[in-house]
């Protein structure tokens, strides 16, 4: 699968939980947390999201991972062509 | 037989927004309410033509909308509410009024900073060091240990008609203890209450109800009414399901309950609690008049008026009936946009229990009828231009706030026994709601989405 939809896919995702935030405008190289207000309770969503959505699990420790919109898109780029 | 991921008991505040979370990640959830209508102890009820709320004076926790990292912000977060629906109005200001001084305070801790700077200039830097002190406590942490916060207020305040002064609030307003409240319970209040301010959605408590039945009826979400548990039954001391009054059994290995700490413990099964939970002291008698003219029509704009008229503040259960030396007095009109087209005013006095269930049918009454004589020389103590008129009234006692919330002894912030991590010695039996320990309809709120998370969505 593409970069550019998994990053859409994981845009999509981030938009419902910051459901309050203009996502239009992240910086894909800042972590995501020091752009919106998202806390590990949101993270924690976000995984959830994937698995709800695209099935996709994410275990704890690789969180960090998903830490901005660059390292999220090299992360699951390859768990989302496991699936495809 | 029907089994379900998870049961929830009571569909108010927070078993409302603990069911929204686990149905969001597809999770079977019961939701069981014994009465018709949602909200448990914010609810609403309609008498005259008109709409009353009961619970709710103000939602604490006020932000604007953006501000970051929040408890209000979390909240609409977690349950995928846009800011906008709550329509938050905030407050104008709000006063503590005792017999020698008063203090005003507004959305901006800065203007309650400058009132305590004019009126008790040798307290400002301690003031100033009991907030920064606050600011940089965990006060939601699940582990915290329970410390009186009056001790640790001591340290920073040293003038007792000032700490009365900053407590009173505070403890009418979610202490489950008399007199005193664990120090992460002031943590909690004090920034919900004096950092963060006062707000008023426009159209009242009904409107945060609505906004949680409709993502329920999204997720697809049923609430069973008129359900009332008989029992919490147990195989082999682990959870295993619910019998309603109507003699349904339904299963489940994990049940979430707002009941209350020792009236959940009470409905378990065989069980001989190890140790039981003790039952609050702390309830209340509420008057709400309705006038023919608005407050500010008579040059009252306050929001909020804590009143006490005794040198200390006295925060515990009265010896009489209740006590009308002191009340929280409610102008919801005063609130930035205005409701309503009449005149409104609730006031919230300490009540004794016992002392009300003991009264038979006419002495109970009557006895209604003193409390709102007293509400009335209150306001017209406030309002000194008000004529007096009041178009319509309703009163409810401490027996009236058991009948609806179950509460022994009428309680409106519980046990003193919290379960902070909400878990009781039942395997499977879980808190939420009051008994876990966060208060105030965004507390409760926050609490249920908590124990949904930990003990539904994350083990």
């Amino acid at each position: 699968m593409e970069k550019e939809l998994v990053r859409e896919h994981v845009l999509n995702i981030i938009a419902d939980v910051a459901l309050d935030d203009d996502v239009t405008t992240i910086d894909d190289a800042v972590a995501l947390r020091d752009q919106l207000d998202l806390d590990s309770m949101d993270f924690l969503d976000i995984v959830m999201e994937l698995k709800k959505r695209h099935k996709i699990e994410v275990p704890q420790e690789d969180y960090p991972q998903l830490a901005s919109m660059n390292s999220c898109v090299e992360y699951l780029t390859p768990k989302f062509a496991a699936h495809a | 037989m029907e089994k379900y991921d998870v049961i929830i008991i009571g569909a108010g505040m927070s078993g409302m927004a603990a069911a929204i979370r686990l149905a969001m990640f597809d999770k079977k959830v019961l939701l069981l309410e014994k009465h018709i209508i949602t909200g448990g102890l914010n609810s609403y009820y309609k008498r005259a033509k008109r709409d009353f709320d009961v619970g709710l004076h103000a939602l604490t926790n006020y932000m604007e909308k953006g501000e970051k990292k929040k408890p209000l912000s979390k909240l609409l977060k977690q349950l995928r509410v846009p800011y906008d629906d709550l329509k938050l109005s905030p407050q104008r200001h709000s006063k503590i009024l005792f017999p020698e001084k008063s203090l005003t305070f507004t959305n901006d801790l800065n203007d309650f900073s400058q009132e305590i700077a004019d009126k008790f200039p040798d307290q400002i830097d301690g003031f100033h060091q009991l907030v920064s002190y606050i600011n940089s406590f965990s006060e939601t942490s699940l582990d915290n240990e329970y410390i009186l916060a009056k001790d640790v207020v001591r340290k920073y305040i040293t003038n007792e008609e000032l700490l009365e002064m900053l407590f009173c609030p505070l403890l009418i307003y979610g202490s489950a203890w008399e007199n005193d409240m664990d120090f992460s319970q002031f943590a909690i209040m004090f920034k919900s209450i004096y950092i963060e301010g006062f707000s008023r959605p426009e159209g009242g408590v009904r409107t945060i109800i609505d906004i949680l039945l409709k993502k329920l009826e999204n997720l697809g979400q049923e609430i069973r009414f008129k359900s009332e548990v008989q029992s919490i039954e147990t195989v082999n001391g682990k959870v295993a399901g619910v019998k309603l009054k109507n003699g349904d059994f339904i299963q489940a290995d994990k049940v979430i309950s707002s009941m209350g700490y020792p009236e959940t413990l009470s409905v378990v099964s065989g069980l001989d609690p190890k140790k039981k939970p003790a039952v609050g002291k702390m309830t209340f008698c509420e008057s709400i008049l309705v006038l023919d003219k608005k407050p500010q029509d008579l040059a009252f704009d306050s929001t909020i008026v804590f009143y006490n008229n005794r040198p200390k503040y006295l925060y515990r259960e009265p010896e009489n009936l209740y006590d009308p030396q002191s009340a929280v007095i409610c102008f919801p009109n005063n609130f930035t946009h205005d409701d309503f087209d009449e005149g409104w005013v609730r006031i919230t006095n300490m009540a004794n229990f016992d002392l009300w269930n003991k009264l038979e049918r006419p002495e109970y009454k009557a006895k209604k009828e003193e409390v709102f004589k007293d509400a009335c020389s209150l306001t017209k103590k406030l309002i000194p231009s008000w004529d007096g008129e009041v178009v319509f009234k309703d009163i409810f006692s401490p027996t009236t706030i058991k009948k609806y919330t179950g509460h022994f002894g009428g309680t409106v912030y519980g046990s003193t026994d919290k379960s902070r991590d909400g878990s009781t010695e039942v395997p499977g039996l879980y808190l939420c709601g009051t008994d876990q320990g966060f208060l105030g309809i965004v507390g409760s709120m926050l609490s249920g989405i908590s124990m949904a998370n930990l003990y539904g969505l994350m083990d």
